[in-house]
């Protein structure tokens, strides 16, 4: 089944850019990263993507179709209607490079603010015993790929350039609960959560997790966690009304 | 650097404004149920068959039909339009409204923020759950706790009333603390406070298996919420209508 398929396209830089038009063919079985590269390959030979894998592993390929966040090689043409015209435009949280292309960094620098793992200092490497279930929930975080979806949809930068300072978004704070969680991690990451990686920022409304292409339970495994442990440590009204009375900080 | 240039402010096809507004419909047609009927002060009790309404217990002020005080009666009369359960609504409201289900559903559907994936809110500043007042969403535990103890006395309630017997309303009473019950153990921090908080579930193999048992509840949470709100509100329907004659209860053994 062979058709011409209607696409609009995002074409431009960070001076400016608008959505153009294309008509190109569509067969079955293809995704959305096939039709780009026939473009590329028969109409706009400068089109930039970013993708590697095609395989929904590599996470470079992430845009948004239809408004919709989602890998290019992931999106099956079957799910839209022939008729249909499908717009293909680049993540809009991070600044754009070209066309498809945007410049993620700002995941790369929250990512290093994350403090590393910190196993007990009388541990030597080789040494570490752990039981599987002491590690099977941060064994799910672990599926992350790294497309930045959830960091793209999530509305506290996606709609508030002002938050990136303060906010590390889902996959970062999910890398906190990863660490938290750790059965030999030592570092205390319940404060830094909520004081330096701006946990109280999400409003726990799921974007990340509807989003992920790995499926992971981003809010409901790590997020709310998280926000439990911090009201454990913060929230406690006993706790807090201590530390007021005995002037204990 | 830029953002890419796009002014739609989304470009979703889908209907993407019908769950919010599905939503905020169910919330508000509900809210208008409940204040009717709080403010109501009536048809909350069945003497014949001892149904309590769950909007109204326990029954704790003087104006209550005393025999649907289980409890007893710990304060005087209310005054003006003030109803018994004005008492022991601002525990049941803090618990939903904390509620980490409930928050999702009216930050997205009331207030637009956002009102779904990928489309902007209409806010221009935005601090989340950071700062007064919003920051006290971090006490949901804590109406969790009052929540589990009115829990407790709805389960009560609904075994009393089959000592006159069986009817259609007992086996609604019934369903309905089942209902509040699956609910109120598939909440996030009761999963957090059996569980959740450890760091090495070997060392406590039951916490861990109760977790586990949790996490799958925990799983239908949102449908839960939903169940549950709208079977307390048709369990109060049924009481009031039989409890105003309008309806009389069907019963099975008597
Ligand atoms: S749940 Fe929290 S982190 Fe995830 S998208 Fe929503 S606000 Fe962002
Ligand atoms: S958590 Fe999911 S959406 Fe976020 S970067 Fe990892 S794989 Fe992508
Ligand atoms: S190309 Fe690797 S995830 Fe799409
Ligand atoms: S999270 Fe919904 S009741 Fe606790």
């Amino acid at each position: 089944m062979t058709y011409q398929g209607r696409f609009r396209v995002w074409r431009g830089d960070d001076a400016g850019g608008a959505l153009e038009d294309f008509t190109v063919e569509v067969n079955e079985g293809e995704v959305v990263l096939d039709i780009i590269h026939r473009l590329q390959a028969t109409q706009a030979p400068d089109l930039a993507v970013r993708w590697n894998c095609k395989a929904g592993k590599c996470g470079s390929c992430s845009a948004e179709i239809n408004g919709r966040p989602r890998l290019l090689c992931m999106t099956r043409m079957s799910i839209f209607e022939e008729s249909e015209t499908i717009t293909v435009t680049p993540m809009r949280t991070f600044p754009i490079i070209r066309d498809l292309v945007t410049d993620v960094s700002f995941n790369y620098t929250k990512a290093r603010e994350v403090p590393s793992f910190a196993p007990p200092a009388d541990l030597a490497p080789g040494e570490y015993r752990m039981q599987q279930v002491d590690v099977e929930r941060s064994q799910e975080f672990r599926k992350c790929i790294e497309c930045f979806l959830c960091q793209n949809t999530c509305h506290v930068v996606r709609d508030h350039e002002e938050n990136k300072e303060a906010f590390a978004g889902p996959r970062f704070l999910m890398r906190v609960a990863e660490l938290e969680m750790h059965p030999l991690d030592t570092a205390d990451r319940v404060d830094q959560a909520q004081d330096e990686h701006g946990l109280g920022y999400c409003n726990i409304t799921k974007c990340c997790s509807e989003v992920c292409p790995e499926h992971i339970h981003i809010t409901d495994n790590a997020l709310i966690p998280m926000k439990e442990r911090v009201a454990d440590r913060k929230y406690d009204p006993i706790v807090w009304l201590g530390n007021k009375l005995f002037k204990r900080s | 650097m830029a953002r890419a240039e796009i002014a739609a402010r989304t470009l979703r096809t889908d209907r993407w404004w019908l769950p919010p507004l599905t939503t905020f419909a169910g919330l508000l047609l509900i809210s208008i149920y409940a204040a009717f009927r709080t403010f109501q002060g009536d048809y909350y009790w069945v003497d014949q068959y001892h149904y309590l309404t769950p909007m109204y217990s326990p029954c704790l002020t003087e104006e209550c039909v005393p025999a649907a005080s289980h409890f007893g009666q710990w304060f005087p009369a209310l005054p003006g339009f003030l109803t018994p359960p004005v008492i022991i609504i601002p525990f049941l409201l803090g618990f939903r409204i904390t509620c980490y289900y409930y928050r999702k559903a009216y930050y997205r559907a009331a207030w637009a923020s956002p009102p779904a994936c990928a489309v902007a809110e209409p806010h221009n500043k935005y601090t989340g759950e950071t700062r007064f007042p919003l920051i006290a969403q971090n006490l949901h535990r804590y109406f969790f706790y009052a929540a589990s103890v009115l829990l407790l006395i709805n389960i009560y309630d609904a075994v009393l009333a089959f000592g006159t017997g069986l009817g259609l309303g007992n086996i609604i009473l019934l369903v309905n603390v089942g209902l509040l019950g699956a609910y109120t153990l598939s909440c996030h921090s009761c999963r957090h406070i059996a569980g959740g908080r450890l760091k090495h579930f070997s060392k406590h193999p039951v916490r861990y298996w109760a977790w586990t048992q949790i996490s799958k509840l925990n799983n239908r949470h949102m449908q839960l919420a939903w169940a549950s709100l709208i079977f307390v509100c048709l369990t109060d329907l049924y009481v009031a209508l039989v409890a105003s004659g309008t309806i009389s209860d069907l019963r099975f053994i008597d």
